[in-house]
């Protein structure tokens, strides 16, 4: 029985790799008929119109997540409204070489023009690559690692000063708590996430001294089971508002209506889980952004009208908020709203003097103050005074 | 065995037609139009020289973690630690990488794939043992190294192997870029790809055509017998389980030597799971395995123009690899029951009897 399904899987072997080499075959001809390079673009049945820009964008995750690769879908819905602008989306794309395929796919059998691969590790080593190999075709990450002394020309970075708008949700979440007691659940120690984590705190902490965020790390940026545990054990603990960074809330928001405590979201609006706890939430509003990006880029320079790394806030349109949820007071409501408009003329800056850390050393001098543009804050690695965690 | 022969072909192209079948009215379910799905499919895996490449780049890791499931499956152990040895593998191998900087790029890239396939041996080969000495259940104790291997690999990488400039995605430092792995000359797919095939050649020789692979498949039979003959089973289980481990943890050298140049969590791939499904759908026969990874890069490099061009679900795929195991691992228990296919002889006599058939029993 045994040599006889041995034989046999032999057998299957010789079908299947003849089956493949039969296709090979039929590729390779079907290729050099059609050999022109647009050929591979119109082979779609839909041949892009010379005026028709088609737009790549790929996703490091299921693009309704309601977190991270929905912010960036959301965007792309907009992008598609666009007059002579074709999207084409592609989710759950490893950063792996399977980064890299997609990319090339989608320039050599969609026809695409300008790419937008979504998640932070698709830039190091993907889009570097791919850019060098396709001159002609615009690349730009979400994630603001561009330098201009090594990388393509081809290509571009951007990135919001989201910790803008978790301040503001600090600012709701501090006026709502009766416990005095917030939670923030993070993926990992990394200085965007640190950055993030302080912001919530310090705003809470401008309306309300006496709160106090507990931090929970995960590790990794999609565990749904220990973000639930996490979100448990701070309503254990007595955290009435949670908030997170973590690749999609999803899980976190449900669990915290189900303990009925408060939420604020993250990435994208997470109010249809949370009808009754969610307050607000830091949103992206990438369809402003790749609106302009795409304007841009039919003027045929696209880094003529945009730097090669742009970054904004509230100000750039970069970021947004929640719609206020039902249990968010009124003078909640008027303090967010002036914070954040104290953060879109300026007046407002997050980190500034005096700021300690939450050991009691000395992080800014009173008097002095670290803007948005701040190079020092991109390598952020304390948590503020307020926070109670520590960095694993 | 010429009846034995299209018996075997027909069942496999009827297994795959089913599927294929099954797969197209699930897609116009999905509100698709199966015919441009499967042409979609065809234009994405196979259909342009960009296509096939695509493939071959996407079936290469899987032949090396295929093999992590294959090759200790002759001696009877169900070994599912394909990921973690490909962790290992890869964290082993930058490491390596890094300590001989200076060196020419091909010893370079030799004591990397050493040191990968040395990491993953002894990984899997530790479970192995386990197995042997202490009858641990081997397929319990790889899954569970699965999680410790890559709980190592971010302890490293964020912390004592980081590399203080990767801010917000935690790496090791990089190999200088002549020290990486390079493609095949011609071709856009990197050298792993030669890896897969010699490693599944070489693994066909050793557990079909040596002593060692007969005595395999003897205590994989049955493994009181295999220690009655005297077979040294303890010593086969845990060499088996080396090699298996090797073979991923050169696939983890692969993926930091010939893509990312360092190891981060991207090398947790999903490879070392797929892997496992490669090895079920080829029934652990090392040359099977080829094709059977070949179907899978093709399937994997038809997901984009599935999403992009037809607005399938990335799941759409998974359905289709489900479909596939399923029908295929089905489709084994058809042997013997069409009579066509059986020798005349036996026709003869079966008619005579009208007792149950030899296979049946």
């Amino acid at each position: 029985m045994k040599s006889e399904r041995r034989r046999h899987a032999v057998i299957m072997s010789k079908v299947v790799l003849g089956a493949l080499a039969l296709f090979m075959g039929l590729g390779c001809s079907k290729n050099q008929e059609s050999a022109a390079p647009s050929a591979a673009g119109s082979a779609s049945g839909s041949p892009a119109a010379d005026d028709t820009l088609t737009v790549g964008f790929i996703y490091v995750g299921p693009k309704d997540d309601y977190g991270y690769n929905q912010a960036h879908h959301e965007g792309a819905l907009v992008v598609s409204k666009l007059p002579g602008v074709k999207i084409r989306e592609e989710e759950n794309v490893p950063e792996t070489d399977d980064a890299q395929k997609t990319m090339q796919s989608m320039v050599s059998l969609d026809g695409a023009k300008l790419l937008f691969p979504t998640s932070f590790g698709y830039f190091d080593p993907h889009i570097l690559v791919e850019a060098k190999k396709f001159p002609d075709v615009t690349f730009l990450h979400c994630g603001g690692l561009y330098d201009a002394t090594k990388h393509p020309v081809n290509a571009g970075s951007y990135f919001g000063y989201i910790d803008e708008a978790q301040y503001v949700s600090g600012i709701v979440a501090g006026m709502t708590t009766k416990t005095n007691k917030l939670g923030f659940i993070a993926a990992k120690p990394i200085p965007q996430v640190l950055r993030n984590i302080n912001a919530f705190t310090l705003g809470a902490r401008s309306v309300n001294p006496k709160v106090t965020t507990a931090v929970i790390f995960t590790g990794d940026w999609s565990e749904p089971k220990k973000e639930a545990d996490a979100t448990n054990s701070l309503a254990d603990q007595g955290v009435d508002v949670v908030t997170m960074h973590v690749d999609s809330p999803k899980i976190i928001v449900e669990q915290a209506e189900k303990r009925g405590i408060f939420v604020t979201g993250y990435h994208a609006s997470q109010a249809p889980l949370a009808p009754k706890g969610y307050l607000t939430g830091a949103e992206w509003n990438w369809g402003q952004v790749y609106t302009q990006y795409v304007a841009a880029m039919k003027t045929g320079h696209l880094f003529d009208h945009m730097p090669h790394l742009e970054r904004g806030g509230f100000k750039e349109g970069f970021i947004k908020m929640s719609p206020y949820g039902v249990a968010v007071s009124g003078d909640a409501k008027k303090k967010a709203d002036a914070a954040k408009a104290a953060l879109t003329d300026g007046s407002l800056v997050i980190f500034k003097g005096p700021l300690s850390d939450n050991a009691g050393k000395q992080i800014i001098a009173p008097g002095a103050a670290m803007v948005q543009t701040d190079v020092n804050l991109e390598k952020m690695a304390y948590l503020v005074e307020g926070v109670k965690g520590s960095i694993p | 065995m010429n009846r034995a022969a299209a018996e075997a072909v027909l069942i496999r192209a009827g297994a795959l037609l089913a599927s294929m079948a099954l797969f197209g009215a699930f897609v116009a379910l999905a509100g698709a139009d199966p015919f441009d799905v499967f042409y979609q499919m065809y234009r994405g895996s196979f259909g342009t020289s960009f296509s096939v490449q695509n493939t071959l780049l996407r079936a290469a890791p899987l032949m090396l973690t295929a093999l992590c499931t294959a090759i200790p499956a002759r001696l009877g152990l169900m070994v599912i630690g394909g990921e973690g040895a490909m962790v290992i593998g890869g964290l082993a191998s930058i490491t390596c990488g890094l300590a001989c900087g200076a060196m020419p790029p091909w010893f370079v890239t030799v004591a990397m794939a050493v040191a990968g396939i040395a990491a993953g041996g002894a990984w899997v080969g530790f479970s192995g043992a386990l197995r042997a000495y202490r009858g641990v259940n081997e397929t319990i104790s790889t899954l569970l190294f699965n999680y410790i291997a890559i709980a190592l690999l971010s302890y490293f990488v964020e912390g004592p192997m980081r590399d203080p400039t990767s801010l917000n995605k935690p790496s090791t430092r990089a190999i200088p870029a002549e020290d990486m792995l390079q493609s095949i000359p011609g071709l856009e797919v990197h050298w792993g790809l030669v890896f897969g095939l010699v490693a599944c050649v070489i693994a066909h020789v050793l557990m079909m055509r040596s002593v060692f692979g007969f005595g395999a498949a003897i205590a994989g039979g049955n493994l009181r017998a295999g220690m009655l003959c005297g077979l040294p089973v303890r010593r086969m289980m845990i060499i088996a389980a080396v090699l298996g481990g090797g073979a991923a943890g050169l696939a983890g050298m692969a993926e930091v030597a010939a893509v990312h140049g360092r190891a981060n969590a991207s090398l947790v791939t999903g490879y070392g799971y797929t892997g496992i499904l490669v090895s079920f759908m080829a029934q652990h026969e090392p040359l099977a395995i080829i094709p059977v990874a070949l179907l899978f890069g093709g399937i994997g490099a038809s997901n984009g123009l599935l999403q992009r061009v037809d607005h399938l679900p990335d799941a759409t795929v998974a359905v289709l690899q489900g479909i596939l195991f399923v029908v295929i691992l089905a489709s084994e228990t058809l042997y013997g029951r069409f009579a066509i296919f059986r020798p005349r002889e036996e026709r003869v006599v079966r008619s005579a009897v009208r007792g149950p058939t030899p296979e049946a029993i």
